[in-house]
């Protein structure tokens, strides 16, 4: 054959780009409205005990993937592929290191019940499948997931590792599947592939406020990554990352001219060491929020002013652009939002939004009705009880008329190793120190026991607790199990880590609704906030130490045990075997056939030979005489033979 | 000879028994690993029974691996109420009244053995020699043993299971030695559904259907019937009475191998009825014998299995396992050949192996098979290191809670401490067995040979 000419080689592919560029441009016009977008947003937010919270929002979607065939603009091709493969409709991701302090940063908004995770990494998937092959698709997810985010989500393979909760977690119809890995180390190896998702990486918008060490210097962080996806929306993808972290202002500790500790003044610029200068290219929109909360509202309010950025309280330190009111699902104002638009904003006029406070303040964040907590019971290491106690805050008395026969839902979901064995019927329930029947307090309960080495134990439980009730404690007695010595990891005397349980209250609704804002405004950070949040809370991490055997002994164990039941075989064989009268019989036959050299010696000693014997046995002894002489023979000859054969 | 006052020390076990069921508080005996193994434990039976309540299989999870039959019997008694006694009391009653039942057939036992002996020694006109040395009423020590013996006492009181296992071995024996074919195709069947090991307990059964209670070997029989011929060569009519002695009989074994096939179908009806709707046979054959085989479980007793499978490399794991469990099956033979003309002691020698080398040890089997040595206390009146025995048994039973505090509770020794316990433990067992067979095979021959003087 002929080779191609290089002439009709061009030709060739020019009219290649030349269809796929008429075919992008079809696409690009029938479907204009749902083009790919990414939009990236950040809020902060002065928390009570004198920190910071921020929260990076980057929202990409994608529109149904039959539209758009296989190819991308902004949005990740690597997600794309992930939830086409396993047919996902939801999946959740999070990184998290440190714990959200639910006292101080809030339980009752929706930064807490969406973004506070439990430390580690959690994971939960929706899958679009049968539920046969969901167990295998979470499986092929894990390794997925590990591979693209650095991290050992593998171990959520494991089926020990992982459950499928019907509605403490999340109602479904058994196409989820949780799971949790308490002790995975979260660090900047996790942030990187994160980030590469983002059109712009952390070259430019909103994260390149990501600087590393502020980001990880903070008491807590959590990176998480959403996916939704649907036929009829295509997919939407939410990263979102909080941190709260500590304001490295100069002059730490501000005495006002009252007496009173005036709190941090802080900025961008204290936060990260950047200043923002300008926004992601390709972004749809790209705004800055400032959170003020209730408390200070209400401050505020008190102090006869009016809520705007510059009142005698705090000053921020650029004008916003809007400002929003934002109301609760009671229709009772919460707090107010600062907004601030990036695109005006670039290299020569960076943004560093900021607070500065004029008046000493105290305030505090709504609390869930109860905080919930989990600990351990017991010492020793062959059994103990896990405790988990409801602490009222005191909310339910603002809210719920204190009638008598009023009650509070609280749903509880855990899910505990299977060397954590726990007896499901030693379940009691303390109301204010009084041990209650459980019938009275436990409405539903659900419970997939744990199997040896297979499963994990799971438990789902709804609770009603009356709404006069200051405290409520849950314990439930455990063994601890003994594991193979493979199966202990190599830091076995540090012990074991429960993951967290979640406790939501189903009667309680986070959402919030901005009635100010202009329909045109779209905020996917605002829009999750408006979404319906029902309020949860993680409680703690619990460590087990489990008792372990000696690591070095295998081989001393396996001889020790294989001697004894040796020992065992052998001398009860021979206790069997043995004959004692045979033996007995077997010994006078040897006296009676004694061999000559016995003889010899008794000879030599001058011992007569047995009297009646030799007496009955003369011939036999001439025979032996004649031996004794031959044999006396032979010695002589051999001596003779060595004398000569050596002279 | 009987025991004096027999009665008052029988009756004085019961009560104090019952003192420290009904007084002696919680003492946490059930959580005793000495006490209390993943199969007999009361309380997983308490959470099997929980699950079935909550209309799941009490199998599933990992906690529950006894008998469903026990589950219907037991489980209700173990629900919570309210009150000042400790949970489990109503079955700690019903431990008690069995452990008496079982000594009642001990006793009984004991009785048919010794008239079985007396019998035979009569016949053998050994009656003077070997009675001048020792004869105490087997029967009457052997219950008393089983019912004062410490372990016997704290498995009763220790809420789990055991003492319900050792009553069916015990009916077995009675019913084989009484040869009622019913009876013992009953209690074998039921130990057998309970523990498993008590099937190799066939054997001797069998025997003691076909030959009728322990005799001396046959061969002494027919020396002493050759030379009772030889005396008097005239009277004919002597030498065929002997002939008597070791018949084998076919007709009771037959009975019995019908009675266990229509006892085994009746339990397997019952079981699959408790079972209806929440798991099937299959599953109770899988988390009960199979948990047996497979030693899933590797939370420490006394036995030294559990820790060999915890430290032992996967991939010989497989072969362990069929070798520790074919240990107790190559010892059933020689031992059936050599002794089977005392199949009572046949099977206690079976009893004392399988507590031994069973995958869950507990103190309640060692109490099984030290009640049924009592019923031999004649013939192995001149065994050896009994002293050496006793405080080795009193040594064990010290040092393994110590051993077990120090390790798991203190954290100030470690889990070769305990191991080296039922190391220690498992060695005197040996030396028990070992003794017991040798001794009872020398009595047999010194019998032999004075039948022959």
């Amino acid at each position: 054959m002929v080779p191609p000419s290089t002439a009709q080689r061009l030709c060739f592919l020019s009219l290649l780009l030349l269809l796929l560029l008429l075919a992008a441009a079809a696409s690009a016009t029938a479907d204009a409205a749902a083009a790919e977008e990414f939009t990236e947003e950040l809020l902060l937010r002065p928390l009570p005990d004198r920190k910071a919270l921020a929260h990076f929002h980057f929202r990409s979607s994608a529109p149904p993937a039959s539209a758009a065939g296989r190819h991308h603009l902004l949005f990740p091709k690597a997600i794309s592929q992930l939830v086409q493969k396993f047919h996902i409709s939801e999946l959740e991701l999070s990184f998290t290191q440190g714990r959200w302090n639910y006292e101080q940063w809030g339980g009752y908004d929706p930064m807490s019940t969406n973004n506070a995770k439990p430390p580690g990494v959690e994971l939960w998937a929706i899958f679009d499948l049968p539920l046969a092959e969901i167990d295998a698709t979470w499986k092929n997810l894990t390794h997925t997931l590990s591979g693209l985010f650095c991290a050992s989500i593998n171990f959520l393979e494991s089926s020990t590792a992982f459950s499928a909760p019907r509605w403490g977690f999340k109602l479904n119809e058994g196409n989820l599947r949780y799971g949790a890995l308490p002790r995975e180390a979260v660090c900047t190896e996790n942030l990187t592939p994160w980030l590469k998702l983002l059109p712009c990486r952390d070259k430019a918008g909103i994260a390149s406020l990501l600087y590393r060490p502020s980001v990880y210097k903070g008491y807590y962080h959590s990176q998480k990554l959403k996916l939704k996806s649907s036929q009829s929306l295509g997919i939407i993808l939410d990263q979102t990352l909080t941190v709260v972290l500590q304001p490295n202002t100069v002059s730490g500790k501000q005495l006002h001219s009252t007496g009173g500790q005036l709190q941090p003044s802080w900025s961008m610029e204290h936060l990260f060491s950047k200043k923002l200068s300008g926004k992601c290219l390709v972004s749809k929109s790209s705004r800055v929020f400032v959170e003020i909360e209730k408390g200070i509202v209400d401050n505020v309010d008190k102090a006869g002013s009016d809520v705007s950025w510059n009142n005698d309280l705090f000053v921020l330190s650029t004008a916003p652009d809007r400002s929003l009111k934002e109301l609760d699902n009671l229709e009772v104002q919460s707090s107010s939002l600062y907004e601030y638009d990036v695109n005006n904003y670039n290299n020569d006029k960076p943004l560093n939004v900021g607070i500065t406070w004029k008046l000493p303040l105290i305030w505090s964040c709504t609390r869930a009705p109860y905080h919930a907590s989990r600990f351990l019971m017991g010492s020793g290491n062959e059994r103990g009880s896990i405790a988990m106690s409801f602490l009222s805050t005191g909310l339910d008395k603002q809210l719920v008329d204190s009638s008598n026969d009023c009650s509070i839902k609280a749903v509880v979901f855990q899910v505990v190793p299977w060397y954590v064995k726990i007896y499901y019927h030693s379940l009691e329930v303390f109301i204010d120190g009084n041990s209650k029947a459980i019938s009275e307090v436990v409405d539903k309960i659900h419970v997939t026991p744990s199997e040896d080495k297979l499963l994990p134990g799971t438990m789902e439980m709804l609770l009603k607790f009356p709404c006069s009730m200051q405290l409520a404690t849950l314990t439930l007695d455990f063994d601890k199990g003994f594991l193979h010595i493979d199966e202990y990891p190599p830091d076995a005397n540090q012990g074991f880590d429960i993951p967290s349980a979640l406790v939501s209250f189903p009667e309680f609704n986070s959402s919030r609704s901005y009635p100010e804002a202009d329909p045109l405004f779209v905020s996917p950070l605002l829009e999750n906030f408006k979404e319906d949040g029902v309020v949860k809370s993680y409680t703690e991490v619990l460590l087990v130490p489990l008792t372990t055997p000696d690591f070095s002994m295998p081989y001393n164990v396996i001889t020790f045990t294989c001697t004894v039941l040796a020992l065992y075989f052998g001398s009860l064989l021979n206790a069997l075997r043995r004959r004692i009268g045979e033996e007995e019989r077997g010994l006078k036959k040897a006296d009676k056939r004694r061999g000559l050299i016995p003889l010899l010696i008794a000879k030599l000693r001058g011992q007569k030979v047995d009297p009646s014997e030799s007496e009955s046995t003369s011939p036999a002894s001439l025979l032996r005489s004649k031996l004794l002489l031959k044999v006396v023979f032979v010695a002589v000859v051999a001596i003779v033979f060595h004398y000569l054969s050596n002279s | 000879m009987a025991i004096r006052h027999y009665w008052s020390m029988a009756v004085a076990a019961v009560g104090f028994r019952l003192v420290l069921v009904l007084f002696g508080g919680d003492l946490h005996l059930a959580s005793r690993p000495e006490v209390s193994t993943p199969l007999t434990s009361l309380r997983r039976l308490a959470e099997g029974y929980w699950l079935k309540q909550a209309s799941m299989s009490p199998y599933s999870g990992s906690m529950y691996h006894g008998s469903p039959l026990l589950l219907s019997v037991l489980g209700p008694l173990t629900s919570k109420r309210s009150g000042g006694h400790h949970s489990h009391i109503y079955c700690s009653l019903v431990f008690v009244a069995v452990d008496f039942i079982a000594a009642m057939l001990i006793r009984s036992t004991g009785r048919t053995l010794q008239m079985a002996r007396n019998r035979s020694l009569k016949s053998l006109d050994l009656r003077k020699s070997v009675n001048n040395s020792v004869n105490v009423s087997a029967g009457d020590t052997a219950s008393l043993i089983y019912l004062w013996n410490p372990w016997t006492i704290i498995t009763c009181v220790g809420s789990c299971t055991s003492p319900i296992e050792n009553l069916m071995v015990v009916i077995m024996l009675h019913g084989a030695c009484s040869r009622l074919a019913p009876l013992a195709a009953f209690g074998y069947v039921m130990a057998t559904h309970l523990s498993l090991y008590p099937a190799i307990l066939i054997l001797p059964v069998a025997l003691l259907l076909g030959y009728g209670p322990d005799t001396p070997p046959t061969k002494v029989f027919l020396q002493k019937g050759l030379s009772a011929n030889k005396i008097d060569m005239s009277d004919n009519g002597k030498g065929t009475s002997q002939k008597g002695f070791g018949q084998f009989s076919w007709k009771p074994i037959l009975h019995f191998i019908l009675w266990v096939f229509i006892w085994s179908c009746y339990v397997l009806l019952l079981n699959s009825i408790i079972l209806n709707k929440v798991g099937g046979l299959q599953e109770m054959f899988e988390k009960t014998y199979g948990f047996i085989l497979t030693v899933k479980d590797l939370s420490p007793n006394i036995g030294v299995l559990w820790y060999f499978f915890a430290e032992v490399f996967d991939f010989f794991r497989s072969f362990f396992l069929i070798v520790f469990n074919m240990n107790i099956i190559f010892m059933v033979l020689p031992l059936a050949i050599r002794l089977k003309h005392r199949p009572c002691f046949l099977a206690f020698v079976y009893t004392a192996i399988v507590a031994m080398l069973k995958s869950y040890p507990s103190a309640g089997d060692s109490a099984l098979y030290l009640g049924l040595l009592g019923l031999f206390a004649n013939e192995l009146a001149e065994m050896q290191f009994t002293f050496f025995l006793f405080f080795g048994y009193i040594g064990v039973s010290l040092l393994s809670p110590v051993m077990h505090n120090l390790w798991i509770w203190r954290g100030t020794g470690n889990a070769n401490f305990y191991f080296a316990t039922g190391l220690a433990y498992t060695c005197l067992q040996t030396v028990l067995v070992v003794e017991t067979v040798s001794s009872m095979i020398k009595h047999d021959r010194k019998l032999r040979l004075l039948t022959k003087a």
